[in-house]
C-alpha cells in the first residue's frame, strides 16, 4: 500500500470548509481517549474541555480576553509568512513593546494627561516595530537567516525585561521585589460595556478588519501575495522583496508591541519579569490555524483561546492535569495541518497488488 | 582548576552538540524541523523512565532514542508525506512533546535517577590533564565525537552524503536523477530524531539524572541555531556547542570571582554572538552558497 | 447515528448536572507556580493541600491549578476558583500578589491567601515562612564541617527573602568560625536543574567544599554527591538524591496553617492577618540530621531548640558589608528589617546586584 498525493487543479472549496471540522472531530477524539485513558468520563472531558466554558458569560468573557492578544499578534504575523517571511520572534516584539509602552508610566509616573495612553499605544508600537526591524533588516543587507535571529531576540528581549524589573524599573516602594510600579489610572487602558471586555478587544478587531481589507482588496496584499509564491513573478512586476521584507517585519512587530503595551497597561498594571505566558509563540500557531487571513484567525484564536480556558477546566473540575490541555493543542494543530493537505492535494491509495487497477481516493 | 571547568563545558556542550548534529542532517537534506526541542525532552523522560524500570542505563539510551525516532516519524510523516507547512509542524511537534513528556513523567517525579558510569580506559585515563578530560567520560560523550566524525566522513566523503546534500540542495535534480527524496529525507529525519532523543537521555542519564518537567530549558532551541551557527559543516558544529556550553559555564565563574557585570547581560552573550555569527557568515556570499541548503523548509511533492 | 447523538446529549445534560452537586462543607483551592512534579516550591505546597484532605476527609473538597503563568493567566484562575464555589483560595508565588488583591475586591465572601507577599485586604490574608532560621543552622553545620572554609551559596533573585537566607548562613557559620566565607552564585532562576548542576560545579571548582542553595531542584546535591562534597536539600527532604551528601534539609511545611486556616474557614472564625512563622510554630521543619559526627549533630540540635524557644538569628553585633552597624549587640533586628534586607553582612564574598 502507498499513499499518494495529487495535486488538484485549483484549491477545494468543499475540502476548505471541511477539514477544519474533521480536524475539530478527531481532536474530540482523541481527547476522549485520553480522558478515559487517565480514568475519566471522557464526555464529562469533551463537555467541561469545549462546551461549558461557553455556557457562562464570565468564562466567555475570559476566553475572548485569552484570544485577543494572540489574534492581534497572528494577523502581523500572517503577513509576515504570506510574503515568506519567517518572523518567529514576535513574542521579543511583544516584550519590547511592552517596554517602550511602559516609559511613561514608571518613568514619568506624574505625567496623567489624556494623552497619555494614547502615547503608550503609539511607543509600543514603535518598539516593537524597531525590534522586529533588527533580523528584517539583517535578512535584507547580509541575507542573515531570520528564523533564528529573531528567535534569539526573543531570549535578549526578555533578558533586558527582567534586567529592568529587577534594577533600574523597580518600584521604589516594592520592598526589593522584581516588579515595576502599578501605572496610573491615566496610564490604564479602561475596560469597556461595564466591565465586560477590554479596550483591547475591539482594537484588535478592528485592526483585523482593516488588515483583511489590505489582503483583500488593495494593491498592497496582491503584492504581498504574489512576492510569497513567487517571488520572480513578483519582481518582474515591479515589488521589490527588501522594502516587502522591511514592511513585513515591522508591521508585525507593532501589533506584536501594540499587543505587549495592552497587555501590561490593560491587565497587569504594572510590569513584571514575565510578561507573556508564550503568547508570541502560541500565535504563530493561531496564524497557521486561521490560514493566514485575519477573518480565519479570528476563529482560530478563539479556538485556541478555548482550549486554554477548557485546560483550566477540567483541570480545576475533574483534577485531570494540565499536560493535557497541551498535548490537546498540539494534537489540534497536528490534525489541523495533516487536514489542511485534502485542500490542495487528493490522496490517493495505491494498493501494490494492483496499483493501476484498485484505488480510492479520499 | 582548569581541567574541571573544561570537564563542566563538555557536560554542558554535549547535549546541544548531539542534537545539533542530528539537525544539521536534517537540514542537509532540506528540511527544517524546528521540533528538536520536543524530540529532546520525550527523549529525556522515556529515557530516564526504561532506565529506572530495567536498571539499565544502555537500556534507557535505547528508548530514548526510539522516542525521537517516533516523534520525528510523526514529522516526517507530516511535512514529507502530507506536506503540511514545515515551520509550524515543527512548533507544534514541540508543544506536543513537552505536554506528553509532562504526562509520562508524572510517576517518575521525585525518583532518584540511574547515573551513567563513567567509562574508565586504562592507561589512557591515567595520563595527568588528557587523562581526566579525554578518557574518563560517559558513554554518551565519546558517542558524541564518533557521531560527528561520522556525519562529517558520510556528508563529505561517501556517495549517500553526495546523494543526501543533492536532495537538500536540488530537490528537482535529485529526482529528475531517479533518487527518492521523499524517502530520503524521510530517513534524514528520523536521523535527526535519533540524536534529540539521545540528547534527551544525557539530560536525565548523565547531566543531572532525574527527570523533572521542561527539563530541557530550551536547549532544543539552542541546538537549531548552532546548526546556522556552523554554517551547516559538523566541525563547525563541535566548535560551536563547546563555545555555547563555555560562555555559560564561564558565566558562573565570573560571578564566582567577582567580576561586576549585571548577569542579565553575561546571560544573553551566547544568542548575540549567535545573531553576530549568523550576521559575518551570511554577509560572506561564498560561504553561504556553497553550504547553505538551497531547498531547505522547501517541501517536495514529485510530479508524474 | 441520531440514538448516538441522543445518548451524546443525554449524557452531556448528565455531566453538567452531576458537576453542580457538591457534597463537603468547604472548598479549599490551590495555585501553583510550578508544576506540582518540582519536588520543590509547588510540590511542597500541594503536600500542604493533601495533608488538608487526609485531615478533613469528607468535610473538605480541593482542587488545584499547577504551572500557572504569572500575569492575566493567573488572575483568571484566580477568578475561576472563586466563582466554582471555592471558600478560600491560597496564592503560592509572590507575583500573584496583585491579581489575588484585585480578585478579592470582586468578591468580598471569598477568603484568599497570598504567600509570600506583603499586601493584605479584609479577605487577603498573608503568609510565609521563617525559612532563615534553618539556614542559621546550616550555616554552623557548614561552618563545623568544612575544610576549605569557604562555603558556596547559589541564590535564585536577589530579593529580601534570598538575601536574608544568604546573612543568616554566614552568621551562622560566623557563630562557629569568624573568618568563615561565601562565594554567592545568582542562577537567576528559581528551577533550571542543567543550570543548577553547573553553578555547583563552577563554585566546587573555585574551591569550596560545601554547597548550600536557594533554588529548587535536586541537581546541586547531586553533584556534591558525585564530587564527593556535601550540602543542603531546599524546600524538601533530598536526602534519596544525595544519601551521602546531604547533611539535613530545610523542609517547607505548609500543612499545619493550611489545615488551621482551613478549619477557621469551617468554625467562621477565619480572619486576615499576616503570617509568618517559623521552627517553633513547625512550619519550617528540619531533616534528619545525616552524614555528621554526633556533636556536630547535637550543636545543630542546640540551636534548633534554642530558636523554637524564641531566639531570632538575627540578633547583634550584625555589621554590614560596609562595615556600618546594622545591629548592636544583643538587639535583634524586626521583622520589618528582615523582610525588607537589602544588604549584605560582612564576609560576603559577593556584591548584591542592585
Amino acid at each position: 500500500m502507498r499513499v499518494e498525493l495529487i495535486k488538484r487543479k485549483e484549491q477545494s472549496r468543499k475540502m476548505a470548509l471541511l477539514s477544519p471540522l474533521i480536524a475539530i472531530g478527531l481532536t474530540a477524539l482523541s481527547a476522549a481517549i485520553i480522558f478515559a485513558i487517565s480514568g475519566h468520563n471522557p464526555l464529562l472531558g469533551l463537555y467541561k474541555f469545549f462546551i461549558e466554558p461557553l455556557t457562562q458569560q464570565w468564562s466567555l468573557e475570559a476566553t475572548i480576553d485569552k484570544a485577543t492578544p494572540l489574534v492581534l499578534i497572528a494577523c502581523g504575523l500572517s503577513v509576515c509568512y504570506l510574503s515568506n517571511n519567517w518572523n518567529i520572534g514576535a513574542e521579543g516584539q511583544f516584550i519590547v513593546g511592552a517596554l517602550f509602552g511602559s516609559v511613561l508610566p514608571i518613568m514619568f509616573p506624574d505625567f496623567e494627561t489624556s494623552a497619555t495612553l494614547p502615547l503608550m499605544l503609539v511607543f509600543g508600537a514603535v518598539g516593537g516595530a524597531l525590534w522586529a526591524l533588527i533580523p528584517a533588516v539583517l535578512k535584507t543587507r547580509f541575507n542573515t537567516n531570520e528564523i533564528l535571529t529573531s528567535l534569539m531576540l526573543v531570549y535578549v528581549a526578555s533578558l533586558i525585561l527582567d534586567y529592568l524589573v529587577r534594577g533600574p524599573w523597580r518600584d521604589p516602594g516594592g520592598y526589593n521585589f522584581p516588579e515595576s510600579r502599578l501605572f496610573s489610572d491615566a496610564a490604564t487602558l479602561p475596560d469597556i460595556f461595564g466591565g465586560a471586555m477590554s479596550l483591547s478587544t475591539p482594537i484588535t478587531f478592528l485592526v483585523a478588519i482593516i488588515l483583511a481589507i489590505m489582503l483583500g482588496k488593495t494593491m498592497k496584499g496582491f503584492e504581498i501575495r504574489v512576492m510569497g509564491e513567487s517571488p520572480r513573478a513578483g519582481s518582474f512586476a515591479g515589488f521589490s522583496a527588501r522594502r516587502l521584507t522591511l514592511f513585513a517585519f515591522a508591521l508585525a512587530g507593532a501589533l506584536a508591541g501594540l499587543a505587549g503595551t495592552m497587555e501590561v497597561s490593560g491587565a497587569l498594571n504594572q510590569l513584571l519579569p514575565t510578561i507573556s505566558p508564550g503568547y508570541g509563540f502560541t500565535a504563530i500557531i493561531v496564524a497557521f490555524l486561521g490560514r493566514l487571513n485575519p477573518i480565519g484567525i479570528i476563529v482560530a484564536g478563539f479556538v485556541l483561546a478555548l482550549s486554554y480556558i477548557g485546560g483550566e477546566a477540567v483541570q480545576s473540575s475533574l483534577g485531570v492535569s494540565n499536560k493535557i490541555a497541551s498535548v490537546i493543542q498540539g494534537l489540534l494543530l497536528f490534525y489541523v495541518l495533516a487536514c489542511d493537505t485534502l485542500i490542495l492535494y487528493k490522496i490517493r491509495i495505491v494498493s501494490r497488488r494492483a496499483s493501476s487497477g484498485e484505488v480510492s481516493h479520499v | 582548576m582548569f581541567e574541571a571547568v573544561l570537564l563542566t563545558v563538555i557536560t554542558a556542550a554535549t547535549p546541544l552538540l548531539i542534537a545539533a548534529i542530528g539537525e544539521l542532517v536534517v537540514e542537509r537534506s532540506g528540511v527544517l524541523n524546528l521540533g528538536v526541542e520536543g524530540m529532546m525532552i520525550m527523549g529525556a523522560v522515556v529515557g530516564f523512565a526504561a532506565a529506572n524500570m530495567t536498571g539499565s542505563g544502555t537500556l534507557g539510551i535505547l528508548a530514548a532514542i526510539l522516542a525521537g525516532i517516533a516523534m520525528a516519524a510523526l514529522f516526517g510523516f507530516l511535512v514529507l508525506i502530507l506536506v503540511a507547512n514545515q515551520v509550524a509542524t515543527g512548533l507544534a511537534l514541540t508543544i506536543l512533546g513537552i505536554g506528553f513528556s509532562g504526562l509520562i513523567g508524572e510517576a517518575f517525579i521525585g525518583v532518584p535517577g540511574l547515573k551513567l558510569p563513567q567509562l574508565y580506559i586504562p592507561g589512557l585515563s591515567d595520563i595527568p590533564f588528557i587523562g581526566p578530560v579525554l578518557f574518563q567520560q560517559d558513554a554518551i560523550v565519546y558517542i558524541s565525537f564518533l557521531l560527528v566524525a561520522i556525519v562529517a566522513y558520510t556528508l563529505f566523503r561517501t556517495r549517500l552524503g553526495l546523494v543526501l546534500r543533492a536532495v537538500g540542495d536540488n530537490h528537482g535534480s535529485a529526482h529528475a536523477l531517479g533518487y527518492s527524496v521523499i524517502r530520503i529525507r524521510f530517513l534524514a529525519v528520523l536521523f535527526g530524531g535519533a540524536c534529540a532523543g539521545l540528547a534527551g537521555a544525557y539530560l536525565s542519564l548523565a547531566y543531572t539524572p532525574q527527570w523533572v518537567e521542561n527539563m530541557t530549558a530550551g536547549r532544543g532551541w539552542i541546538a537549531l541555531a548552532l546548526v546556522v551557527f556552523s554554517s551547516w559543516l559538523p566541525l563547525r558544529v563541535v566548535v560551536g556547542a563547546y563555545l555555547f556550553g563555555a560562555v555559560n559555564v564561564l558565566n558562573l565563574h565570573a560571578q564566582a570571582v567577582e567580576f561586576d557585570i549585571p548577569s542579565q547581560f553575561l546571560s544573553s552573550l551566547p544568542y548575540l554572538a549567535t545573531i553576530l555569527v549568523l550576521v559575518l557568515i551570511s554577509a560572506n556570499r561564498r560561504l553561504t552558497l556553497v553550504n547553505t541548503p538551497a531547498c531547505l523548509g522547501k517541501p517536495f511533492v514529485p510530479d508524474r | 447515528m441520531k440514538t448516538m447523538l441522543k445518548a451524546t446529549v443525554a449524557a452531556l445534560a448528565l455531566a453538567a448536572a452531576g458537576s453542580a452537586a457538591n457534597a463537603a462543607d468547604v472548598k479549599a483551592c490551590y495555585i501553583y507556580v510550578g508544576p506540582v512534579g518540582d519536588f520543590g516550591w509547588s510540590y511542597q505546597h500541594d503536600q500542604g493541600r493533601l495533608a488538608v484532605e487526609e485531615h478533613f476527609g469528607d468535610k473538605v473538597e480541593t482542587a488545584y491549578l499547577e504551572s500557572v503563568p504569572e500575569g492575566p493567566d493567573a488572575e483568571r484562575a484566580i477568578e475561576r476558583f472563586a466563582r466554582e464555589g471555592c471558600d478560600i483560595i491560597f496564592t503560592t508565588s509572590f507575583g500573584y500578589m496583585n491579581p489575588t488583591i484585585k480578585v478579592a475586591k470582586k468578591f468580598p465572601d471569598v477568603k484568599f491567601e497570598h504567600a509570600t507577599g506583603y499586601k493584605t485586604a479584609d479577605n487577603v490574608a498573608t503568609y510565609n515562612s521563617k525559612f532563615h532560621q534553618g539556614r542559621y543552622i546550616i550555616g554552623q553545620i557548614a561552618a563545623k564541617q568544612s575544610e576549605t572554609g569557604v562555603a558556596g551559596y547559589i541564590a535564585s533573585f536577589p530579593i529580601p527573602e534570598v538575601v536574608a537566607g544568604i546573612n543568616a548562613f554566614l552568621l551562622g557559620a560566623q557563630s562557629v568560625n569568624p573568618d568563615f566565607k561565601l562565594k554567592v552564585v545568582w542562577a537567576n532562576t528559581w528551577f533550571d536543574p542543567g543550570k543548577e548542576a553547573d553553578a555547583a560545579k563552577a563554585l566546587i571548582d573555585q574551591g569550596v567544599d560545601i554547597i548550600s542553595q536557594h533554588t529548587d531542584s535536586t541537581a546541586p546535591l547531586q553533584v556534591a554527591q558525585e564530587r564527593g562534597m556535601h550540602g543542603f536539600g531546599q524546600a524538601s527532604d533530598m536526602i534519596k538524591f544525595a544519601p551521602e551528601a546531604q547533611y539535613t534539609a530545610i523542609i517547607d511545611e505548609w500543612g499545619p496553617y493550611y489545615i488551621e486556616r482551613v478549619q477557621e474557614v469551617l468554625d467562621g472564625t477565619w480572619e486576615s492577618k499576616s503570617t509568618w512563622a517559623g521552627l517553633k510554630e513547625g512550619h519550617v521543619v528540619m531533616a534528619d540530621y545525616t552524614n555528621l559526627p554526633d556533636d556536630v549533630v547535637a550543636m545543630a540540635k542546640e540551636t534548633e531548640e534554642k530558636i523554637k524557644g524564641g531566639w531570632e538569628p538575627f540578633t547583634g553585633p550584625i555589621t554590614k558589608q560596609d562595615g556600618t552597624v546594622a545591629a548592636e549587640d544583643g538587639v535583634a533586628l524586626d521583622d520589618g528589617a528582615i523582610l525588607g534586607m537589602n544588604w549584605y553582612v560582612e564576609g560576603v564574598d559577593d556584591k548584591l546586584p542592585q
